[in-house]
C-alpha cells in the first residue's frame, strides 16, 4: 500500500490534515457553545439554585451510579428526564414531592434489588438538586431519550 | 537493553501492574454487585467501586505509557535519559496522587464529574508530575536522534497534557460542561492516545520483525493521520443528545464511522510487517501481544464502536450496556494490551536474561483476551435486550435490569477468568525466570504458536 507515497509526504499530510481538522472541530465547538448558551438551554433559568444543585449532584458523585443525558454509570436510572418521568411538566409540585420522597425513602432495603444509599440532604440542597434536574430536563437534546423510561 | 537508563522503566511497570491488579479487584467487586445487589451495600456502595475501577485504569495506563516512553526513548534518541532521578521523583508524585485519590474515594472525598473525580489538588499533582515527565523525555529527544517513532510518541503525550487542561474547566451549564468534558475524554482515547499506541506498536514491530524503519515510519504517519482526521470530528458522536446542534448527527455518524479505518490499518500494518519480517525474534510472547493488540483494538474500538455510533442507532442504544461492552473491549485492546505487550518485550532485557516464561505469558494472553471478549459478548447481549425493552418498548429501567441477571452473572465469571489470567501474566513478568530460550538460538517450534 502507498508505494508511491514517500515518508515525508505522509508526514506532511498528517500534520497539515490534523491541523485542518482540529481547526474545523474547534470552530464547530465554538458554535455549539454559542448554540447551547443561546438556543438549547435556558440560560436565564440557570439560577443560583440550579448551579448549587449541580454542585450537590457532583459532591455526591451521582454520576457513578446514574446516567444523565445517557452519560454515567448505567447502574441506576437515567436522570436527565426524571422530571418528565415524575410528571413535572403537568404537575411540578407533585413531581417535586415525589422525587424528594423517593430520595428520603432510601435505602429501600428490598432483598435482591439494587440499593441506593441514604443521602441526608438539607431542604435547601434537596430543592437545588431538583431544580437542577428540572433545568436539565428542559435542555433541547434532539428529543432523546425515545421514551420517558429513560 | 543498549542504554543503562532504560531500566528507569522498571518501577513504572511495577507500579502500573500493582494498580492494574487493584483495578481488577474493584471491577470484580462491582461485577458482584451487578449479580447480587445486596453485596457489600453497607461497606462500600457501588459508586465507590465504580469510581475506583475507572480511575485506577486511567492512572495505571498513564504510568504505563510513561514507563514505555522511558524504555523506548534512549534507543530511539540514541542517548541516555536526561535525568533518571527526575523520572523517579515524578513517578513518586504521580503514584502518590493516584493512591491518595483512591484512598480519598473510599471516604467520599472527590469531585463529581465522571472519570475526572480526582480532587483539585490531586489534579494539580498529576499535572506537575506529567510536566516533569514531558520535560525529562523531551530533553532526551531534543539532544538526541529524532525519528518518526519518538516524534509521534512525544506529540501524542504533549497533546494529552494539553487536552487534560480542560479537566480544570467545569462550567455551570451542564450542556457546556459536557461539550468540553469530551475534549478530555474523547480527544484522549479516540484521538491523541492513538498516536501513543501507533508509535509504540511501530517501535515493537521495528525491533521484532527487522523490517526497514522507513517502511514502518511511513505507515505510522498514515495511521496517525487517519486517526486524527477521523477522530477529531468523530467527537461529534458524543454531541448527539447533549443539547448541541443537530448537524453533529451527520458529522458524527460519518467521521466516527471512519474511526474504524486507523484501527483496521493497524491490523494490516502489524500482520504485513510480521510476514515481511526476516528477523526471527526470540520473544514470541511479545510478538503475540504486538499482533493481538491491534486485532482486539480493531474489534473493541472499531467494530464495537461502529455498532452503535450511527446517530439513528445511537438514539436507541445510547447509555445502555452496549456502551459498557464497547468501553471494556476498546480499552483492553487498544491500551491495556499495548502496555502488557511492551512490558513483555522489555522485561527480559531489563532483567538481562533471554526471553523467559514465554509459555506462561502466552497462556495469560489467551485467557485474559478470551475472557475480555466473553465479557464483551455478555454485555452486548445485555445491551441489546435492554435497548429493545427500554428504548423501543419503553419499559421501566429497573424492570428491564431484572431481565438481565443471567448476563451479569456470566460477566462476573468472565471477570474471574481475567483475574486468573492476569495473575499468570504478573508471575510471568516478575516471577523467577524459568524457561529461558537458550542464548544464541530460537525455538524452532515456537514460530507456529505465535502466529
Amino acid at each position: 500500500m502507498a508505494d508511491g507515497l514517500t515518508k515525508s509526504a505522509a508526514r506532511n499530510i498528517f500534520y497539515g490534515g490534523s491541523l485542518f481538522f482540529f481547526l474545523l472541530f474547534a470552530a464547530l465547538t465554538a458554535h455549539s457553545h454559542w448554540y447551547m448558551v443561546n438556543v438549547s438551554t435556558d440560560s436565564e433559568g440557570l439560577t443560583d439554585s440550579v448551579k448549587h444543585g449541580k454542585e450537590v449532584w457532583e459532591k455526591n458523585m451521582c454520576i457513578n451510579c446514574h446516567s444523565i443525558m445517557g452519560e454515567g454509570a448505567y447502574f441506576a436510572p437515567e436522570l436527565g428526564n426524571v422530571w418528565e418521568r415524575y410528571g413535572g411538566h403537568d404537575n411540578p409540585e407533585a413531581a417535586r414531592s415525589g422525587i424528594t420522597g423517593w430520595i428520603r425513602a432510601q435505602p429501600l432495603g428490598i432483598e435482591g434489588r439494587r440499593q441506593m444509599p441514604a443521602y441526608d440532604f438539607s431542604e435547601e440542597d434537596m430543592n437545588s438538586l431538583i431544580d437542577f434536574l428540572e433545568w436539565t430536563d428542559g435542555i433541547d437534546d434532539q428529543d432523546w431519550p425515545p421514551h420517558p423510561a429513560g | 537493553m543498549k542504554y543503562e537508563t532504560q531500566k528507569v522503566a522498571l518501577p513504572f511497570f511495577m507500579v502500573a501492574m500493582a494498580l492494574f491488579t487493584l483495578q481488577i479487584v474493584f471491577g470484580l467487586l462491582a461485577a458482584t454487585v451487578y449479580a447480587w445487589p445486596s453485596f457489600m451495600t453497607e461497606v462500600m456502595p457501588f459508586h465507590i467501586m465504580r469510581v475506583s475501577h475507572t480511575n485506577l485504569l486511567i492512572v495505571w495506563l498513564l504510568i504505563g505509557f510513561m514507563g514505555c516512553t522511558y524504555y523506548l526513548m534512549p534507543e530511539e534518541a540514541e542517548r541516555e535519559i536526561h535525568s533518571p532521578n527526575l523520572a523517579y521523583i515524578q513517578l513518586a508524585i504521580f503514584a502518590f496522587a493516584g493512591v491518595a485519590a483512591l484512598v480519598g474515594y473510599q471516604f467520599g472525598i472527590h469531585e463529581g464529574r465522571e472519570f475526572l473525580e480526582q480532587p483539585f489538588w490531586v489534579k494539580i499533582l498529576i499535572t506537575i508530575s506529567f510536566l516533569m515527565f514531558l520535560f525529562n523525555t523531551s530533553m532526551t529527544l531534543l539532544k538526541g536522534r529524532k525519528t518518526a517513532i519518538n516524534l509521534v510518541l512525544m506529540l501524542g503525550l504533549w497533546l494529552a497534557a494539553v487536552f487534560w487542561l480542560f479537566a480544570f474547566y467545569n462550567p455551570t451549564n451542564l450542556a457546556v460542561d459536557k461539550l468540553y468534558w469530551w475534549w478530555v475524554v474523547h480527544l484522549w482515547v479516540e484521538g491523541v492516545w492513538e498516536l501513543i499506541m501507533a508509535s509504540l506498536l511501530g517501535y515493537l514491530l521495528i525491533k521484532m520483525t527487522g523490517v526497514d524503519r522507513e517502511v514502518i515510519e511511513k505507515w505510522l504517519y498514515i495511521i496517525v493521520g487517519l486517526a486524527l482526521f477521523s477522530g477529531l470530528l468523530g467527537t461529534g458522536h458524543h454531541y448527539y443528545w447533549i443539547g448541541a446542534p443537530g448537524y453533529w448527527q451527520p458529522i458524527g455518524s460519518i467521521f466516527s464511522t471512519l474511526e474504524v479505518a486507523p484501527f483496521f490499518a493497524m491490523v494490516v500494518f502489524a500482520f504485513t510487517m510480521f510476514w515481511k519480517g526476516s528477523r526471527n525474534h526470540p520473544n514470541k510472547a511479545a510478538m503475540l501481544w504486538a499482533l493481538g493488540c491491534p486485532t482486539i483494538a480493531f474489534f473493541g474500538a472499531g467494530v464495537w464502536g461502529f455498532m452503535h455510533t450511527l446517530s439513528f442507532v445511537n438514539y436507541y442504544s445510547h447509555g445502555t450496556q452496549v456502551t459498557a461492552a464497547h468501553g471494556h473491549l476498546a480499552f483492553y485492546g487498544a491500551y491495556v494490551m499495548l502496555i502488557l505487550g511492551v512490558i513483555t518485550y522489555a522485561m527480559p532485557q531489563i532483567r538481562r536474561v533471554q526471553p523467559y516464561n514465554q509459555v506462561l505469558n502466552m497462556w495469560g494472553f489467551w485467557i485474559v483476551t478470551s475472557a475480555m471478549c466473553f465479557m464483551t459478548f455478555t454485555l452486548t447481549f445485555a445491551g441489546v435486550v435492554q435497548t429493545h425493552l427500554q428504548r423501543v418498548l419503553g419499559m421501566n429501567y429497573m424492570e428491564v435490569q431484572d431481565q438481565l441477571g443471567l448476563f451479569y452473572i456470566m460477566r462476573l465469571g468472565a471477570g474471574v477468568a481475567v483475574a486468573v489470567g492476569a495473575i499468570m501474566l504478573l508471575y510471568s513478568f516478575f516471577g523467577p525466570a524459568r524457561e529461558q530460550v537458550p542464548a544464541g538460538g530460537t525455538q524452532i517450534t515456537a514460530g507456529a504458536g505465535s502466529a
